[in-house]
């Protein structure tokens, strides 16, 4: 039975039954002056509702504030197990690794393309050999990992697999994410190696193979963060992500999963730029749609199923070199966006990112800024402080409004297929052509002087340029092609080679699923590049048309 | 765009080297060169250093630029900066993205003849091709 319109009882009722179910932190709820407040104000849906408008949980921060899950990765594996092993000492339980370029685009750190760039931006790993000494003692039983990776995603998700099993512990007890978003690569990141369709086949099967076997673990990140950092505007972002989303749903659907088992194990991954109602309007849209369209296109019948939950970082590109201390105010007020917008986790950006990878102590202070939203502001005493302000619902209703004339769009270039639809506007350029136009207007504003950002073309004295920058040296190459030798010839090439054989042979079988034989591989200490180019031989290597 | 004189505008080639996908600056500079009257000859991504020479000499070009985010400038400079030499190409790099202060003099001793970072404006772009391929003729 439903509430007449402009009457709330029934759904109040229900939320405050669901909110009395919830556990409380133990928090008194009220102002700095002492003034008891409400967990929400307003009118229905309310938060917990359908189409989770308002937020996915009827209590929000009340119960769980967001996570606080800082990105991190750099250097050798050993000197990222260093940083690992300090933050699960500091009670932090989630990791979140950052890999180096090589690793990303499925290379060797001894590759032509290698040069310059092994532990750079994030860790190197080459042989299963890395990734033991990446999680060495650490018991992978008790942490959730997610490993930012999309191209070689199978052969990283493999070699977490094996560490975890050489160390006793049993695949189905391991928890975490992996990105493995390979459609904005293609779109946006550009860490893409083979073309499309047969990336897609090896992600549906690494979905298959984590839905059947590792029920904590979550086989897709659905990320618009890159998109957005490459230039689009908020609401591309939206509707590009989105879209994604739902051809991920529709070849998970076709590979026979159910959308009610798969949905669930889906998570998101958004921007947090600078203007602030634009934002959380964007946020709060894109709930709205994801409910919608899983209920209503792709019949997704339980609540789980529904509910998109989000990781959001701060906007790397707002950053600027100049005067880089302002970076500060940026990311504090991107990050109040994120909360307010009702993140599940937040990463805050550090102010000297554009300048170099982060030192300690500016990734200090951006997550001592999260500690002062959560702790000092009170925005988390109120679920969607903003539902109920005009400006807020018409900026919500607007950003849905464009992101579905986008999926229209993708719909009809996929004949009725968002799968079909992500594919040709791939092969057509669409994505990268809307991106790279949204990207040029936004620097000509600036350029035209009609757009200010503060201490670039405005507002320019103060800038005195002396900050300490983290600078990683050559001697991390050195001791990773070192590293890498000795693993190739301590282990049995034969073992290696067959391995190989064995894996090319699935990959060229339709039917078959591949994750067994990456994880063959990989126990046989099979580097990522081998696997790669023996996977290219299959599939062929993906080359982007230059289009300005 | 419309030259009243008979020289033929200036032609460049911009490319990504290795394997950092950042594309987004290189491309707006792209349109801001285009905009302000210059040939632009756009190679993409993951380009090697014979790509880059060999579209230099097919297309009668008078400049490369090349963009960094990922922290493999010096080392991408060096190598870009040599085959230039061996190529005996005759023609100025020069190098955006981001530029650690400390690394800035190591490019301009290694021949980097502009260095173009975060916030440089559509004039400061064009006016740094146009330097540096006067100062090379």
């Amino acid at each position: 039975m439903a509430d007449a319109p402009g009457d709330n009882t029934q759904a109040r009722e229900e939320w405050q039954e669901a909110f009395d179910a919830s556990k409380m932190r133990d928090v008194d709820f009220q102002t700095m002056s002492g003034v008891p407040v409400d967990p929400v104000y307003g009118d229905a849906p309310y938060p917990g509702q359908y189409p989770y408008t308002r937020g996915v949980y009827p209590s929000m921060y009340r119960s769980r504030l967001w996570t606080m899950r800082m990105f991190a990765g750099f250097g050798t594996a050993e000197d990222t197990n260093g940083r690992f092993k300090e933050l699960l000492r500091s009670g932090g339980t989630g990791l979140s690794t950052a890999f180096d370029m090589p690793t990303l685009m499925g290379r060797d750190s001894d590759h032509d393309w290698a040069l310059g760039e092994v532990g750079k931006a994030g860790v190197a790993i080459d042989t299963l050999a890395d990734m033991e000494d990446l999680f060495a003692d650490i018991d992978l039983s008790g942490v959730s990992t997610s490993m930012t990776i999309n191209g070689p995603s199978p052969i990283l998700m493999a070699m977490y697999v094996a560490v975890a099993e050489n160390s006793g512990v049993e695949r189905s007890k391991l928890g975490g994410t992996i990105q493995a978003d390979i459609l904005k690569e293609y779109q946006a990141q550009k860490e893409y190696i083979f073309p499309p369709r047969p990336s897609m086949r090896l992600i549906t099967d690494m979905m298959k193979f984590t839905s059947a076997e590792m029920p904590r673990w979550h086989p897709i990140s659905i990320s618009g963060y890159h998109i957005r950092e490459a230039g689009s505007t908020a609401a591309q972002e939206l509707a590009f992500t989105l879209g994604n989303g739902f051809a991920y749903i529709e070849a998970a659907i076709e590979a026979g999963l159910d959308v009610d088992d798969f949905a669930p194990r889906l998570s998101f991954f958004f921007n947090s730029h600078l203007d602030f109602f634009e934002e959380i309007g964007k946020f709060r849209a894109a709930r709205r749609i994801w409910a919608r369209w899983l209920k209503e296109r792709y019949g997704a019948k339980t609540e789980k199923a529904l509910l998109m939950r989000f990781h959001t970082q701060t906007a790397g590109v707002s950053l600027t070199a100049q005067q880089p201390e302002i970076n500060i105010a940026r990311v504090a007020i991107q990050a109040l966006a994120g909360v307010l917008g009702g993140t599940q986790s937040l990463h805050t950006d550090s102010f000297d990112e554009a300048l170099a990878l982060p030192t300690e102590k500016a990734a200090r202070i951006a997550l001592r800024t999260q500690q002062i939203i959560a702790h000092e502001t009170g925005a988390a005493n109120v679920a969607d402080p903003l539902g109920g302000s005009d400006y807020v619902e018409w900026m919500t209703d607007e950003m849905e409004r464009q992101a579905e004339a986008i999926f229209a769009h993708i719909d009809n270039l996929g004949d009725g297929s968002m799968l079909e639809g992500a594919y040709a506007g791939i092969d057509n350029g669409y994505y990268v052509g809307e991106i790279a136009d949204a990207a040029y207007r936004f620097e000509r504003e600036i350029n035209a002087g009609r757009r200010i950002v503060v201490g670039v073309n405005d507002f320019t004295e103060g800038d005195d340029s002396d900050n300490d920058t983290l600078y990683i040296g050559a001697e991390v190459e050195e001791y990773q092609l070192k590293r890498l030798g000795d693993v190739k010839q301590k282990r049995d090439a034969e073992a290696v080679q067959s391995a190989l054989n064995n894996l090319v042979a699935v990959a060229s079988t339709p039917d078959q699923n591949t994750m067994p034989a990456f994880i063959d591989a990989v126990k046989a200490y099979a580097t990522e590049g081998e696997i790669v180019d023996a996977l290219e031989g299959v599939y062929g290597t993906y080359v982007e048309k230059a289009i300005i | 765009m419309s030259d009243t004189t008979n020289e033929k505008p200036l032609r460049i080639v911009l490319a990504k080297l290795g394997l950092d996908g950042h594309d987004r600056g290189l491309k707006v500079v792209a349109r801001m060169l285009r905009d302000g009257g210059l040939e632009v000859i756009y190679l993409g991504l993951r380009q090697t250093t014979d790509q880059v020479i060999a579209a230099v000499e097919q297309e009668d070009a008078d400049a490369i630029g090349i963009s960094m985010l990922n922290g493999g400038h010096l080392a991408l400079s060096q190598k870009m900066i040599n085959a230039i030499n061996e190529a005996e190409a005759g023609v100025p790099l020069i190098v955006g993205g981001i530029v650690p202060e400390a690394d800035v003099e190591k490019l301009n001793e290694m021949g980097v003849a502009a260095i173009l970072g975060p916030g440089s404006s559509s004039e400061d772009c064009v006016a740094s091709v146009r330097a540096a391929v006067a100062a090379l003729a």
